[in-house]
């Protein structure tokens, strides 16, 4: 039951005949050229004290004084109402998953990650938005809404000021959240 | 609804691939335009001004491509609008369009959306690493399985919902020429053995990678009512966005999607969608997310959008509310067209132009894109008669 056809395009008779010194030849189908730009990172006030903090096992996030939510990783700025936020938080560094995807394909540049892998939405206790992150420890078949969760740091001597101190987030143990208080999707 | 009254008159598609080899961009936007102006029966001077879209500029690396590709639509000399809305753009750039001739700006627009895929690569162009952060996420895909699974565990939808989604499509798109995938001996098993790439979305509940351009002609009142063909009226047109991570945010049922909703069935007059809208071109990149829309759009009850699938609802067979006819963007996915391609579908189903999968007897069609992190909304109704 296939449809009926495209109907042709009516354009110029123009000659694009190869000239004569590459008949013949192979023709061109397209040329990969990857391109690069470096340039010099300014991560703004907010996730420069967040990625200094990293530094020290500590988790930084911002709190909106109007609305008392709080924001991690900290952005600088409610983005609901757009009211610049100075306040800083120091949230622990466990928390829930609201939501989960199992992967199965690769990220160009991870090798450390085996195929599936767990990409989590993390809500760390306290903490108003999510963030996504892995879940590793535990085969991903037992990763579930709710699953309490906790980050694994690298260790010590390896720390600088980046998110990447975080290895993974692994299952602590604890009783999962009830799924009415499970953050993301709705939002608890 | 505000403003002048304004018709699509001409629709044009290219015959959406893997890879359009056989053409340049330029090329490529050229032959859906020609499409289109031939459907309008108008000529290049005929058009006062052209409005793009497309997706990133970084997926092809052309930056601007607005500029160079004015000589190959006829708009050397005219003004050119570009418009950037991710995903939805193809819909918020007929938008844009419809806006400059209900304002009376123009009389005559050319608007047009495109892509070029097999030149880009979206999927990781949409997973830029960050500086500091770690990268977790591989693809749209990756993006969008979390939200499918709150879904999933919110309405209690059986397993299979999403694979009978897919299959429909795919079914459907053997009814249209220009769509990309012809799977024509695909079974609903096969669909549902396809391969987990990003639990729970199977590799055929994905849509493909595709080149291509959708053009259409909008005009004001004067020059529809000259039309020799048929030509499908706007009865309504929103738009809406809203930050893709804020607490308490619905990533489910966004609240810009609810309200985008509300704003263009107020504007066409339409009270009751399920019965007075006769056919939808939905922006379904991932098969749950028919009934995920079905259900924010308010075609039915939260909650009962998978009931509508089950049943065989949007079916365009034996479906009261036939949805994506043309094969979706399941079947054809030129991204910065895949939201213009839904607009111009809903146009052919109006015009009764629609070839093997036009719904008989349509007098509301209703089209819809959306597009970032299922944070921005473009959404419109055509009716066969004058709003």
């Amino acid at each position: 039951m296939t449809g009926s056809e495209v109907p042709p395009i009516d354009l110029p008779d123009l000659d694009v005949s190869a000239i004569e010194a590459i008949e013949g030849v192979e023709p061109v189908r397209s040329v990969r050229t990857p391109i690069r730009l470096d340039y010099r990172y300014v991560p703004g006030r907010a996730a420069v004290t967040y990625l200094e903090a990293m530094a020290e096992k500590r988790i930084l996030g911002q709190r909106d004084p109007d609305t008392g939510h709080v924001f991690v990783p900290p952005r600088g700025v409610n983005p609901a109402s757009g009211r610049v936020l100075d306040e800083f938080v120091e949230l622990p560094d466990r928390g829930h998953v609201g939501s989960f995807c199992i992967t199965n394909v690769p990220i160009p540049g991870r090798d450390d990650l085996s195929l599936p892998y767990a990409s989590c939405w993390i809500f760390l206790d306290g903490a108003d938005i999510g963030f996504l992150g892995l879940v590793a420890g535990c085969d991903p078949d037992e990763v579930r809404l709710g699953m309490r969760v906790a980050a694994k740091w690298k260790p010590d001597d390896e720390l600088t000021a980046s998110a990447e101190n975080i290895r993974w987030w692994e299952p602590t143990g604890e009783p999962d959240m009830p799924l009415d208080e499970i953050r993301g999707g709705r939002g608890a | 609804m505000a403003g002048q009254r304004c018709a699509v008159v001409g629709v044009g598609q290219t015959k959406y691939e893997s890879t359009r080899g056989d053409v340049s961009m330029p090329g490529l936007v050229r032959e859906a335009a020609l499409r289109a102006l031939a459907d309008a029966e108008m000529e290049w001077a005929d058009i006062d001004a052209v409005v793009i879209g497309k997706a990133p500029d970084f997926f092809e690396g052309v930056m601007m491509p607005e500029l160079y590709l004015a000589e190959a639509l006829g708009c050397v000399g005219k003004p050119i609008l570009r418009v950037h809305t991710a995903g939805s753009v193809g819909g918020s750039t007929a938008l844009v369009a419809a806006s400059l001739v209900q304002a009376g700006v123009h009389g005559r627009v050319l608007t047009l959306g495109y892509e070029k895929q097999s030149e880009s690569n979206a999927m990781w162009a949409l997973s830029l690493p960050q500086p500091f952060q770690t990268s977790v996420n591989a693809g749209a895909g990756g993006y969008f399985s979390p939200i499918i699974r709150q879904y999933m565990t919110r309405s209690n939808a059986p397993d299979l919902i999403g694979c009978m989604v897919a299959f429909k499509d795919r079914r459907h798109a053997l009814r249209n020429p220009y769509a990309h995938l012809h799977q024509t001996d695909l079974t609903f098993d096969q669909v549902v053995d396809s391969p987990m790439l990003w639990d729970p979305i199977r590799y055929s509940e994905t849509c493909p990678s595709s080149d291509g351009a959708c053009a259409m002609v909008l005009t004001d009142e004067t020059a529809a009512d000259r039309a020799s063909k048929p030509v499908a009226w706007v009865h309504g047109t929103a738009m809406r966005s809203e930050a893709n991570n804020f607490p308490g945010r619905d990533e489910v049922n966004p609240a810009a999607s609810r309200q985008c909703a509300a704003e263009v069935f107020a504007q066409a007059g339409i009270r009751d969608p399920r019965n007075e809208i006769d056919v939808v071109e939905m922006y379904v990149p991932f098969s749950w997310y028919e009934p995920m829309w079905l259900e924010s759009i308010g075609f039915c009850d939260e909650g009962e959008g998978w009931k509508l699938v089950e049943e065989g609802v949007t079916n365009f067979e034996g479906g009261d509310l036939p949805v994506n006819c043309s094969g979706g963007v399941l079947s054809s996915n030129p991204i910065g067209a895949s939201g213009m391609i839904r607009f111009a579908e809903a146009a052919l189903q109006v015009r009764g132009m629609a070839g093997d999968h036009q719904v008989d007897g349509v007098s509301k069609a209703f089209g819809h894109a959306y597009g970032g992190g299922a944070q921005y909304f473009a959404m419109w109704v055509l009716g066969t008669d004058k709003p």
